[in-house]
């Protein structure tokens, strides 16, 4: 598709729920109230490790306006023994986490849940539930969680022969990193840690569920993918897929978190026991201690260079929190660590470390800014080391087409390389510094997505355009869906609705997560919407009795063409529309695709910082992403991913962390001391972003949502160092923590 | 249980409540007004963020009790009819928006900096919006957006 030619594709149009948005029309997950609707409410463990010997919930069930009273009991058991796999969760995990089963494995972890007729006998209700509890010893950081000595969590999970609080490991190889390393004229090996962060969506878990008499259930939740809710409900309640109609919500932000599903079973059960409809909302403190955020970390990387500025090595070692059930996001660090770059010998490993902590969620490209942060600023000074500009030595080594990249693939057009380019000649590199101000810079990357996504395309009556997508609009995919529908019809883009369907009314769809949305659903639209235009081709032939072949669809319109050209008067999509029942009845068309070729994306940050010497504070001056995007459909959203990961990427690196107490509970379960970036905070995010069409999708989509969290932790790191010649090892740099490296003066070089 | 009664989007309300019931509970579960959301409970994040006598107030941290008598608007009593407010036109003309669920706090709270400071600075405009979090655009589209709002409002 050819940019000169193009009416919508890449312009900045008016998304569809817009005005919805504004106006508070639009309906997000606590939203939906029904007829007879009562609440529920979970009951949370107080401890952060404790066996559970009983539940008494007699009291409880016996409060007047208490409709039903659930434990563990009424979830779906899968035993710990054996891996029951739903995309990438395991659902054996899942229901311990969903409702604590043998043990509370963390504070705040559920054990029990009762629906009331109010908010308020819902509350006494859960004072009323006793719960017997034999208080065990805990852990919550990697170091104590890895000795040989510490509370093992699970005593089914073993490593090396023993049981272990490491529940599994991944190693990438390539080449082989001693001989790589003895080529190699510098060579420096540093430990980091980071600290788990929270998604930081602003609207909390909720869901309305409703049982009828017979048995269906019809959920109303916010998340990021209805036929996520719909498995999950269903393997953690007994109902069939086909019983169970998940209504997707608008979503208030997920960045991940939405991925997997903390209330919907419970309030399904509940409104099965209790014959009402059921409502459930997390307060803020419920999201921070007990949804998912992503793992904390320590690693080590270790990297060699020769004076030319190869990278001839490179080995990285990472221990991720999982929390308290396995699955830490391993995958994601481990190979996107090294990915920018095109070095001959690699070895990558991680180690997944489960401890009392809420179980981790996904994250904005889950695990690679950990992966990134320890390598980025080790290249930061193996670069110095040598005497070489950071982003030429990047440029040197930069990955491309045809590359090896240590996690497997052999990479296709890529434009890595580009974003390094244009970070190089950007005016932004050439703006002075003044005192205590420093400029750094940090790459990452992240692998996109493919799978299943379904769409259907119909044509109105009145020859407008319905597109239903079965993914949760989570940045603004529906406007460039309605960009991709509008420019393959040849219409005006207001006349296409965009609409997400629930999982009764369109085709299995798999979440809006990874960067996937637009490259999926983007591929599925124009695959129904060519089925439209043949349709709609076939129809005009029919009324001008001619050969299907011979007619052309350009701007709306289906035109004679070829040796017919001229011959008739061009049938508009409205005229096709209104004569649609003698030519062959209802237009429209739906495609199921397991889509392919999401090639990886990558992207380069340039950060400039301001350092307060007498307060430790770390402001952003000035932040430019530039972003291999494959093609913008919709800039504006695409710009918005860019900066909106770029910001999240500031919190965690100057402020966002979890504080535990002394007894093992989060001690900053809000947002007035879980410090995410405010408007104050930030300057303009500028965003560069470089088209490299993926060779591989009809628009050229690359994923953009990810990658733009993956450079900023280095970057800003970088960019301290540059302002303090202070190298930090340890996330976030909040004051309190630069303060102290100031006055000790400290400077690990 | 007492009675208020207060003046919401130039209608006039009375209910009985419990006195523990805070606004933002009272128009949405009361009212069925949910475009004001709920994010935080501690009045950081600003998603509740309504007008009361024509200043903006965080909605979870005042009582339905103590807006008694008092004239409150909500970012449904924005729009006249099918013309958005220019706040609300700059929104979304300007993609001042990802997820939306910040924007009706958004909206409200620029609407009343633009009432106290006709012609605000990006400074401005960084400074006054400290108690409304957004976690998906990163502030930049929705610090542009008020700037177009602020001069649309002085028409």
């Amino acid at each position: 598709m050819n940019d000169a030619n193009n009416k919508w594709i890449g312009k900045r149009t008016i998304r569809p729920d817009g005005a919805d948005k504004v106006t508070g029309q639009a309906t997000f997950g606590a939203d939906t109230t029904m007829p007879g609707m009562i609440w529920g409410k979970v009951l949370r463990s107080p401890h952060a490790h404790a066996n559970i010997r009983s539940i008494d919930t007699s009291k409880a069930e016996s409060l007047p306006g208490v409709k039903a009273v659930i434990t563990s009991a009424d979830v779906t058991n899968y035993s710990p023994e054996k891996s029951v796999i739903l995309g990438i969760q395991d659902m054996r995990w899942m229901t311990r986490n969903v409702m604590a089963r043998e043990k509370a494995l963390f504070h705040g972890h559920p054990v029990a849940a009762v629906a009331a007729t109010s908010q308020k006998i819902a509350d006494q209700a859960c004072k009323l539930i006793e719960v017997d509890y034999e208080v065990l010893p805990w852990v919550v950081e990697i170091d104590d969680a890895i000795k040989s000595d510490a509370p093992i969590l699970h005593e089914f999970i073993e490593f090396e022969g023993k049981p272990s609080n490491i529940a599994g490991t991944l190693e990438h190889k390539k080449g082989d990193v001693q001989t790589g390393f003895e080529e190699a004229d510098v060579i420096v090996e540093r430990s980091f840690t980071t600290r788990p962060v929270h998604q930081g969506y602003i609207e909390p878990h909720a869901c309305l569920v409703s049982v009828s008499a017979d048995g269906r259930a019809t959920i109303w939740s916010s998340s990021q993918g209805q036929f996520m809710v719909r498995a999950m409900t269903s393997m953690l309640t007994d109902i069939p897929q086909s019983s169970i109609r998940a209504i997707p919500a608008e979503i208030g932000g997920g960045f991940g978190g939405k991925t997997i599903v903390y209330l919907e079973p419970l309030a399904t059960i509940l409104s099965k026991k209790s014959g009402r409809p059921v409502k459930m909302v997390m307060s803020r403190e419920e999201v921070m201690r007990a949804s998912g955020p992503t793992s904390g970390s320590k690693s080590t990387v270790k990297m060699g260079i020769k004076k030319d500025g190869s990278i001839v090595a490179a080995q990285g070692t990472y221990y991720l929190q999982a929390g308290a059930l396995p699955g830490s996001p391993i995958r994601g660090a481990v190979g996107c660590a090294f990915a920018p770059y095109d070095i001959p010998n690699v070895h990558a490993l991680g180690y997944d470390v489960v401890s009392n902590r809420s179980k981790v969620a996904a994250y904005r490209a889950p695990g690679a800014p950990i992966g990134a942060f320890a390598v980025e600023c080790v290249i930061d000074e193996i670069s110095e080391a040598i005497g070489m500009d950071p982003l030429e030595v990047r440029l040197k080594n930069a990955a491309k087409e045809g590359t090896q990249a240590a996690h497997g693939p052999v990479y296709p057009r890529i434009g890595y390389y580009e974003t390094v380019e244009a970070a190089l000649s950007h005016p932004h590199r050439e703006i002075p510094l003044g005192k205590f101000q420093g400029r750094g810079v940090a790459s990452g990357f992240w692998f996109n997505a493919g799978g299943e996504s379904s769409s259907q395309v119909n044509i109105t009556e009145d020859g407008n355009v319905v597109v239903t997508t079965g993914h949760p609009d989570i940045g603004g995919s529906r406007a460039s869906i309605a960009n991709i529908t509008a420019e393959l019809l040849g219409i005006d883009y207001k006349r296409v609705s965009v609409l997400i369907g629930d999982t009764a009314t369109i085709g299995y769809s798999n979440l809006t997560g990874g960067s996937r949305v637009l490259f999926a659903s983007g591929m599925a639209v124009t695959d129904s919407t060519e089925k439209v235009i043949v349709s709609l081709k076939e129809r005009a032939a029919k009324i001008w009795d001619i050969d299907p072949e011979a007619v052309d669809w350009e701007d709306g319109y289906a035109r004679p063409a070829g040796a017919n050209a001229g011959m008739f008067d061009p049938l508009s999509l409205e005229e096709l529309a209104e004569r649609a029942t003698e030519t062959g009845g209802p237009i429209g068309a739906g495609s199921q695709l397991n889509t392919a070729g999401a090639e990886g994306g990558f992207a380069t940050h340039m950060c400039d910082v301001e350092v307060d010497i007498d307060l430790g504070i770390v402001r952003i001056i000035r932040y430019t992403s530039f972003q291999d995007v494959g093609r913008a459909v919709h800039p504006s959203y695409v710009e918005g991913q860019l900066q909106g990961g770029a910001a999240q990427g500031i919190g965690w690196a100057l402020n966002e962390e979890y504080i535990y107490d002394s007894e093992g509970r989060v001690d900053n379960p809000g947002f007035l001391d879980y410090r995410m970036p405010v408007c104050s905070d930030l300057p303009m995010l500028d965003t560069v972003m470089i088209e490299v069409p993926n060779p591989k999708h009809p628009q050229g989509v690359r994923g953009v949502g990810e990658v733009p969290l993956v450079p900023p932790l280095a970057a800003i790191r970088n960019a301290i160092y540059d302002a303090l010649g202070i190298r930090f090892y340890g996330l976030p740099m909040s004051p309190p923590v630069v303060l102290e490296a100031l006055e000790q003066g400290e400077a690990a070089e | 249980m007492p009675t208020v009664s207060m003046t919401v989007n130039g209608e006039s309300v009375s209910s009985e409540v419990e006195p523990r019931t805070l606004l933002v509970q009272y128009l949405r579960e009361n009212l069925g007004l949910t475009g004001t959301h709920v994010g935080c409970d501690t009045s950081q994040c600003g998603a509740c963020v309504v007008h009361v006598n024509g200043k903006s107030a965080k909605s979870c941290t005042m009582l339905a009790v103590q807006a008694e008598g008092s004239e409150v608007s909500t970012i449904e009593g924005l729009a006249d009819g099918d013309t958005l407010h220019p706040m609300q036109e700059a929104f979304r003309e300007n993609h001042g928006l990802q997820c939306g669920f910040c924007t009706p706090g958004m909206v409200m709270s620029a609407i009343d900096l633009v009432q106290t400071n006709s012609d605000p600075s990006e400074h401005d405009v960084r400074e006054w919006l400290e108690g409304n979090l957004c976690r998906c655009t990163g502030y930049h589209n929705i610090v542009k957006s008020i700037l177009a709002g602020a001069k649309a409002m002085q028409g």
